[in-house]
């Protein structure tokens, strides 16, 4: 894109991209902003006009509120330690050259395509259930009582769940980082005296560096916006609720679209914060 | 310190036999260089020496010491990698530091060895720059470096130079003899040019096919070939091979000779030891001109002339070989002596 022609036609070429993407963005976003300031409960009169900040002062001062905040914060957090650490081992034992690797990889990705709410029902019922579930005999066997996991182990639950669904993806990206590195740098820090474990700090978990960035930023995206593993299984109950759970709770269980969109502000507000500082803390490494 | 001598050495990959039984002896502060074709078994041969790969039968000594089962790290051994293989995500200082921090070295050791090798290679003004930001010559040297400070008793190098251009070729050429003339450290060198092995070795090992064809100082391959392959392969341009009737008037089966050791004149009769052709391309080097002469009977013929000789594209020329200098090989390729 060197001439002063080109540029102009790139422009105008990203134009309609750019439009559509800004359109989709903008006009939920600024609706959201609209319903956040009015009084609108759908059941209950339909939009009664401008209330001010009222809104946003009842989402805060619920006594819902900070703890969907912390269980957030406490998913989102479990789930990507969880991940980036089972993923790297994952992706450092699947690297190994052994019989039948193509399938063994295959089966590891599978469970990124189980659909959120399938797995979340196959978990409720094949593992957690306290009277027939996997979990639930192998207690039984060891003739320990059977945990009521969605009820006693809630929080555990949820991240057992929702980490399942995402150490594929944590793998994956990991895996091919891995896959990447020269095998030269591995002989030479052999050879200058490196042990298993000095290689692994030295020199194999600096080139992940940029994966697992991208790994922790992608995910973060996702799992604070975690819903279906939580609709399915708890329902809400037992400090599971988060954020965008509360959200939910407001605008459908409370039929108040008018409180509900001012905690969609929140979530905007909130996944800002932990983006910047994401950003901040990580994004270095995406530089070359 | 720096002897190490291969015993029966045989490596296998499944079925693929890559080196067969050999037998080889490396003395302390030789020079000594791999050179082979492609695929015959010399970077394998330089990683079995290393540890990187573990022989299939026989046995590695190092200074007297059996150390087929040591490990690459305790062998007294350093290598420097065909990709350099420097760690990006350090500094050149850290990158250097690192065999000897692996060492648990003290801190102001470190420094100061750190120091004393950039010096040497004139890295001082890089030791805070990545390996990404540095030229391919420097990477090169910073690989070096990095085998330095260690103190070992022998450097290994895998085609080091392979990466970069001819120019700077010829130069970090000149800087690891002089490296070898100032440190007198063995060291053994891998490389597929036949130029790079002459210039810089005491003793070349001409591989093909996991064998070990000849063993011996540059000029004695040079002058002394033992075989048809190695004859053919050391020297540039090569030699001369020619076989059939002309081989059979010299008592072999197929006869040798350099372009260097024919004189060559325009006109002129054939006869036993006078050989005619016509001059096809010529390759004008400024001191030296190659000519490809077209004969009838011998086939295509290069011949070393004077930079100005007058000879044009198809003039008719008689070519004259030295018989003091003809290479005779008998059925199995091997020379008469």
């Amino acid at each position: 894109m060197a001439t002063q022609n080109s540029r102009s036609a790139a422009r105008f070429m990203l134009a309609p991209a750019v439009v559509l993407l800004l359109g989709w963005m903008l006009v939920p976003l600024t609706m959201t902003l609209w319903f956040s300031f009015r009084k609108y409960l759908p059941l209950r009169g339909g939009d009664m006009g401008w209330v001010g900040f009222d809104n946003y002062v009842r989402f805060v001062s619920s006594s819902s509120f900070w703890p969907s905040i912390q269980t957030t914060l406490i998913i989102v957090g479990s789930v990507l330690i969880i991940t980036v650490i089972l993923g790297i081992l994952l992706a450092l034992l699947l690297d190994q050259p052994m019989w039948g690797q193509g399938v063994v990889r295959i089966l590891v990705i599978a469970p990124f395509f189980v659909m959120p709410t399938v797995s979340a029902l196959v978990w409720k019922n094949m593992f957690m259930d306290p009277v027939n579930g996997l979990f639930a005999h192998l207690w039984k066997f060891f003739g320990l009582t059977p945990i009521e996991w969605l009820s006693q182990a809630s929080l555990p639950s949820l991240v057992m769940i929702v980490s399942w669904q995402w150490l594929p993806f944590a793998t994956l990206i990991l895996l091919t980082a891995i896959q990447s590195l020269n095998s030269e740098q591995l002989e030479a820090a052999e050879m200058d005296g490196a042990a298993v474990v000095s290689r692994f700090f030295h020199i194999i978990l600096p080139h992940l560096a940029r994966a697992i960035t991208i790994v922790v930023l992608i995910q973060t995206i996702f799992l604070l916006s975690v819903f279906a593993e939580i609709f399915v299984t708890t329902g809400g109950a037992f400090g599971s609720k988060t954020l965008s759970y509360l959200i939910f709770q407001r605008v459908l269980e409370s039929q108040n679209i008018g409180l509900g969109s001012a905690g969609g502000i929140y979530a905007v507000i909130l996944a800002n914060i932990i983006a910047i500082m994401l950003m901040r803390v990580v994004g270095k490494n995406l530089d070359a | 310190m720096g002897s190490i001598t291969l015993k029966k050495v045989t490596k296998s990959f499944g079925s693929v036999d890559v080196i067969h039984p050999l037998d080889l002896t490396i003395d302390d502060g030789e020079f000594v260089v791999f050179v082979g074709p492609s695929g015959c078994g010399k970077s394998t041969l330089l990683r079995l020496i290393a540890g990187l790969e573990d022989v299939t039968s026989g046995h590695i000594e190092i200074n007297g010491k059996d150390a087929t089962d040591i490990p690459p790290a305790k062998r007294g051994l350093a290598m420097v990698f065909q990709s350099y293989a420097l760690y990006p995500h350090m500094t050149v200082r850290k990158n250097i530091a690192f065999p000897l921090k692996m060492a648990r070295l003290p801190k102001s050791e470190v420094d100061s060895k750190v120091e004393d090798a950039a010096r040497i290679l004139n890295l001082t003004d890089y030791l805070d720059r990545r390996p990404g930001q540095l030229s391919g010559g420097q990477r090169q040297r910073v690989a070096i470096g990095r085998s330095i400070v260690r103190e070992p008793d022998a450097f290994l190098f895998d085609e080091p130079l392979s990466n970069l251009d001819a120019a700077l070729r010829g130069n970090m050429r000149l800087e690891i003899a002089e490296l070898h003339q100032s440190l007198k450290t063995t060291m053994i060198y891998v490389t597929h040019d036949q130029v790079e092995a002459m210039t810089l070795a005491n003793k070349i090992v001409v591989l093909q096919n996991g064998v070990i064809e000849q063993v011996g100082s540059p000029l004695e391959l040079y002058s002394n070939p033992a075989n048809i392959f190695v004859a053919g392969f050391i020297g540039s341009p090569r030699m001369n091979l020619i076989s059939g009737k002309r081989a059979h008037e010299h008592k072999a089966e197929t006869i040798g000779i350099r372009p260097e050791h024919m004189s060559i004149v325009k006109g002129g009769k054939a006869s036993k030891s006078k050989w005619q052709g016509t001059v096809g391309i010529s390759e004008h080097l400024g001191s030296d001109t190659f000519i490809r002469v077209e004969t009838d009977d011998l086939g295509a013929i290069v011949v070393r002339a004077p930079g100005d000789v007058g000879l044009k594209f198809g003039d008719k020329v008689t070519m004259t070989p030295d018989l003091s200098h003809l290479h005779r090989f008998d059925e199995a390729g091997l020379a008469i002596k």
